[in-house]
């Protein structure tokens, strides 16, 4: 309990979900299992650790392109002589003549680097079959988690008569349901149909809607696509049932598309804003939206530069520019991750040096395979079973727990797929997500696990989630 | 009949006014969800002088003359922010080779990087996930770079010990400051958490009470006493405020912002004694802490103090103290590095501190490792120690702040109208200007603060960008400017005179 004298008081109750507490556990049983390697016998050499959606961690090597002008901005000198290919060359000298002082120790402007950002605008517009980007509605961030904060800071009303509500998938990565709450707002859960493939069916958003009635006000509707944890990619009908949606309720739509990069099913990724604007008028110029990306997944994977942006659609003028002196306080955004956005939205073009090497390492393939892999194993053991990974960075598949280990979870307080990713740690060296950190239909489980690896990585882990899973079935029988 | 006449002349006016609300094919129009009246009142609060409306407006100057427009100036001096490499000055190479290693470990290869750059490279790619820094780190930032920060700190305070636990790296400072202000502020109506802060303050701190619907306590630096604060003053603004919240925190920028007030020791033993007797928890900020040129000043930091008082205090008031990469002799801004060194903390709070830090997922890994070089710069014994130190670096940097602090307090004393205190520390100057009472009466018709007034005519007559002083809070009735004392010296002269000639002119203006 926290002692009468202290001062720090969290100012929510931030839920402390027992979920939350576990999955931090297990992080800490990783640290531990890591330092008592030494003398410690274990089946396995070491961990593979895919809880992260993170494809450096994974083995990923980052794009050379991108490093070669990330270490030439830092430190020019690289560019005298022809070390460099000349297209990195002259990438750098462009972004760094819109830096103040020619330094990317310089703040920029508060949305960004002008020129980038007048770069991602046309990314966007081009993306989108032409639809127009202003400029002036985009601000690059500190990663797109970073930019949502913001956002929900907005929308969340802590001292409204009513607690303010975001409609949230079900499962939905936890970030974002922490950073509701956390704003004290509350999340209201939709569930995906997991039978049909984590499909979003609108009558589960009026569902989630009527169910907290007169509890909350809710304000937005936050979509994923595609999704995290599940892979799932949404249709362009049923992005425009949404759509209908949030207009006939009043709500602002928050769209999360991270990993529009990252698709290798049959459904295209087509952009919130696209579908809107295809829509035609009212709706393209009445739904309020806010889209988010970053440079921290697809074939980028620059997590750690903190590289994202948001943009905004249809917003009422007077609030912009109090989102704007919000996002003022924050000074800027990193400018090595506005590099990054900027070669991730205007990478080499077919004839520049670099262009082979940049889309022979940027092949879909490997992932393709991984997901293809993946889902075939799964879904041949007993107990188990995957709905197809359409896009994404995760695997989210089913494990069917015998009534045994849910008993043996219970007794052990805690929820039966933790148990499940805990065994499987100690087990088996694999380091995945328990479902139950991402919320899921009552009475079932899951595992979150990242697919953005190596293939022979991937290969790895699924020996040695297979040999466990089959073994823990045989235990637990 | 008439009443039909009337009742369906009734419905025809009721069926208008909803047909005006229809749009042309018949759907509803709507208004917007998110407007001034829905949205967080509390951001409606949030300020933010340092990039507000003057800076917007020299942004657009800034396009006038980029599409040929004829001015009395050729650029726009931007003079409001504490960002030097925009001023033109140089990165520390040292930093810069790390960095570039970091971001493409194939140069590790190459020789025309040192030894020593090349140590550091690895470490901090050892340290990463999959050795890249493009892989998220932990949310309280890297592990052995919290190692190297918490000997940094031991060694500035003299062996006092940090725990690197205790650290938490950030995306500049300002990350962490708001991070502990929303670990602290709660409690409704009269219980809600009072947070003290300087007048005159970096707005950053405004801000985020503000956005956080915290309550601001204003105590008021001296500034006939060269900016000191007094704790008589401290006193006085809490038993005021006791009255309409919870006093829990006191924010102390030192070196001081705006003001560039270095603390004496015995001045923070004071606040410390006064935070512990009023059960106060204290933000040190101390991004300045190697921004002194006064003589007889010296950074002494609030830990170090804080421990030499001795146990009483040491192992009982709750602090956090706030370092950057943005300031001091690199101001590496763009990478967003920073760190917050906690004491004291409950741990059950400092396990939330860690799961409100997960939010946000983790800083950025390369302002981290800027940080990691800041706390764990070249040795003695170093290839690149010489280079570092050198008359073109470190030392040269910081000398040349410490001219110019001492000639831009010089210049402006000799201007009628203007005083200016010592520049001991930090990077800006915040001289008081006295205003002729029309113009006071003119920008109080206009709707604007008389030093916002003041600093818009100098930028539209001078291309000269200062944030007014009503930006950070003053005394009723007096007007400052802050302006930055980092454009390279004979640019700072030529500034120095047109504020100079300006002043002159507006007085005349107004007279």
């Amino acid at each position: 309990m926290l002692s009468e004298n202290s001062l720090t008081h969290p100012p929510f109750t931030l839920i402390v979900r027992n979920k939350e507490k576990v999955s931090y556990s297990l992080k800490k049983i990783m640290v531990a299992l890591k330092n008592k390697q030494i003398g410690v016998k274990k089946p396995f050499r070491e961990v593979i650790d895919v809880s992260w959606g993170d494809p450096h961690r994974g083995g990923v090597k980052p794009l050379t392109f991108v490093r070669q002008v990330l270490a030439a901005c830092l430190y020019p000198q690289l560019m005298n002589g022809e070390k460099l290919p000349v297209d990195v060359r002259q990438r750098a000298q462009k972004l760094l003549d819109g830096c103040a002082g020619w330094s990317v120790g310089s703040y920029s402007a508060t949305g960004g680097l002008p020129e980038i950002v007048q770069r991602v605008s046309e990314f966007i517009s081009r993306r989108d079959g032409g639809v127009p980007s202003n400029p002036e509605n985009i601000f690059l961030c500190c990663g797109s988690q970073w930019a949502l904060t913001r956002i929900l800071n907005v929308l969340v009303n802590a001292e409204a008569p009513f607690p303010t509500g975001v409609l949230t998938p079900a499962p939905c990565y936890s970030t974002t349901p922490l950073s509701i709450e956390g704003l004290g707002g509350v999340v209201i859960p939709y569930y995906l149909s997991e039978e049909r493939g984590w499909e979003l069916q609108v009558e589960e958003l009026h569902r989630a809607l009527e169910s907290c009635k007169g509890a909350c006000h809710p304000i937005a509707l936050y979509v994923i696509n595609p999704g995290n944890p599940a892979g799932q990619v949404q249709s362009r009908k049923s992005m425009q049932e949404v759509i209908r949606f949030a207009s006939e309720k009043r709500l602002f739509l928050l769209a999360d598309e991270v990993y529009q990069g990252c698709v290798y099913g049959e459904t295209e990724f087509v952009s919130y804003k696209r579908v809107l604007s295809e829509m035609g008028p009212p709706l393209s110029d009445t739904v309020e939206l806010a889209s988010f990306h970053s440079a921290s997944k697809g074939f980028m994977g620059e997590c750690g530069l903190r590289g994202g942006y948001v943009e905004l659609v249809n917003l009422d003028p007077a609030v912009k520019k109090y989102i704007y002196t919000l996002f003022c306080a924050d000074s800027s955004p990193p400018v090595l991750g506005q590099i990054a956005l900027d070669l991730m939205t205007n990478p080499p073009q077919p004839g520049d040096p670099s262009y082979l090497l940049y889309y022979q390492v940027r092949s879909r393939s490997t992932v393709v395979k991984n997901v293809k892999k993946a889902c075939e194993v799964i879904n041949s053991l007993q107990g188990f079973s995957c709905q197809a990974v359409e896009g994404g960075a995760f695997a989210f598949p089913r494990i069917h727990l015998p009534a045994k280990a849910i008993q043996k979870a219970k007794e052990a307080g805690m929820q039966p797929d933790t148990f499940y990713c805990l065994r499987l740690l100690e087990e088996a060296g694999v380091l995945a997500s328990p479902g139950s950190d991402y919320g899921q239909e009552e009475g079932t489980f899951h595992i979150r696990f990242c697919i953005l690896l190596p293939h022979d990585v991937l290969g790895e882990l699924l020996q040695r989630l297979s040999d466990f899973h089959t073994q823990f079935m045989k235990d637990f029988s | 009949s008439a009443s039909s006449t009337v009742s369906s002349h009734t419905s025809q006016l009721h069926l208008a006014k909803t047909m005006s609300s229809l749009a042309v094919n018949g759907v509803t129009c709507r208004g917007k969800v998110l407007t001034l009246d829905s949205m967080n009142p509390n951001v409606r609060r949030v300020e933010y002088a340092v990039r507000g409306p003057i800076v917007q407006r020299a942004v657009q100057i800034e396009k006038e003359l980029r599409e040929g427009v004829k001015k009395p100036f050729t650029e726009v001096i931007k003079a409001n922010i504490g960002d030097a490499h925009a001023m033109g000055q140089k990165p520390i190479t040292f930093f810069r080779q790390v960095l570039a290693l970091c971001s493409y470990p194939d140069l590790l290869e190459d020789n025309k990087f040192p030894e020593d750059a090349k140590k550091r490279a690895r470490r901090i790619l050892d340290a990463c996930g999959g050795h890249s820094i493009g892989a998220y780190s932990a949310s309280q930032g890297i592990e052995c770079i919290r190692q190297d920060v918490a000997r940094y700190i031991e060694k500035r305070d003299g062996g006092i010990p940090s725990n690197p636990d205790n650290i938490y790296l950030s995306t500049g400072a300002s990350d962490a400051i708001v991070t502990m202000l929303k670990l602290l502020v709660c409690g409704e109506g009269r219980d809600r958490t009072g947070v003290m802060i300087s007048i005159p303050q970096y707005p950053l701190y405004s801000a985020a009470l503000a956005d956080l619907g915290a309550v601001q306590i204003n105590y008021y630096l001296d500034e006939d006493k060269c900016w000191g604060l007094d704790v008589t003053e401290l006193r006085r603004a809490l038993n005021a405020a006791k009255q309409h919240c919870k006093p829990r925190v006191l924010c102390i920028i030192n070196p001081g912002n705006p003001t560039g007030q270095v603390q004496s020791r015995e001045c923070i033993e004071d606040v410390i004694r006064f935070a512990k007797e009023e059960n106060l928890f204290l933000m040190a900020d101390e991004v300045y802490q190697d921004n002194v040129y006064a003589k007889g000043c010296k950074f002494h930091s609030f830990k170090k103090v804080l421990f030499e008082m001795g146990p009483e205090y040491s192992s009982s008031l709750e602090m956090a103290s706030f370092h950057s990469t943005s300031k001091c002799y690199m101001g590496e801004c763009g990478f967003r590095g920073g760190y917050m060194e906690v004491l004291n903390m409950d741990p059950e709070v400092k396990a939330q501190l860690t799961k409100l830090v997960s939010v946000r997922l983790c800083p950025p890994v390369s302002g981290q490792a800027m940080l990691d070089l800041v706390v764990n710069p070249p040795l003695p014994d170093e290839p690149s120690y010489t280079l570092f130190l050198s008359s073109q670096e470190r030392t040269a940097v910081l000398a040349a702040l410490a001219e110019k602090s001492h000639l831009t307090e010089e210049m402006f004393n000799t201007v009628p109208g203007i005083t200016c205190n010592p520049v001991q520390g930090a990077m800006y100057t915040f001289p008081r200007i006295t205003l002729p009472q029309k113009a006071i009466a003119k920008a109080q018709e206009e709707g604007q603060a008389p030093d916002m007034l003041y600093c818009m005519k100098l930028l539209e007559e001078e291309g000269i960008c200062l944030v007014p002083g009503s930006g950070f809070g003053q005394k009723e009735g007096t007007f400052h400017f802050r302006m930055t004392i980092l454009p390279p010296t004979e640019k700072l002269k030529v500034v120095l005179q047109k504020i100079r000639d300006f002043h002159l002119r507006f007085t005349q203006e107004f007279s």
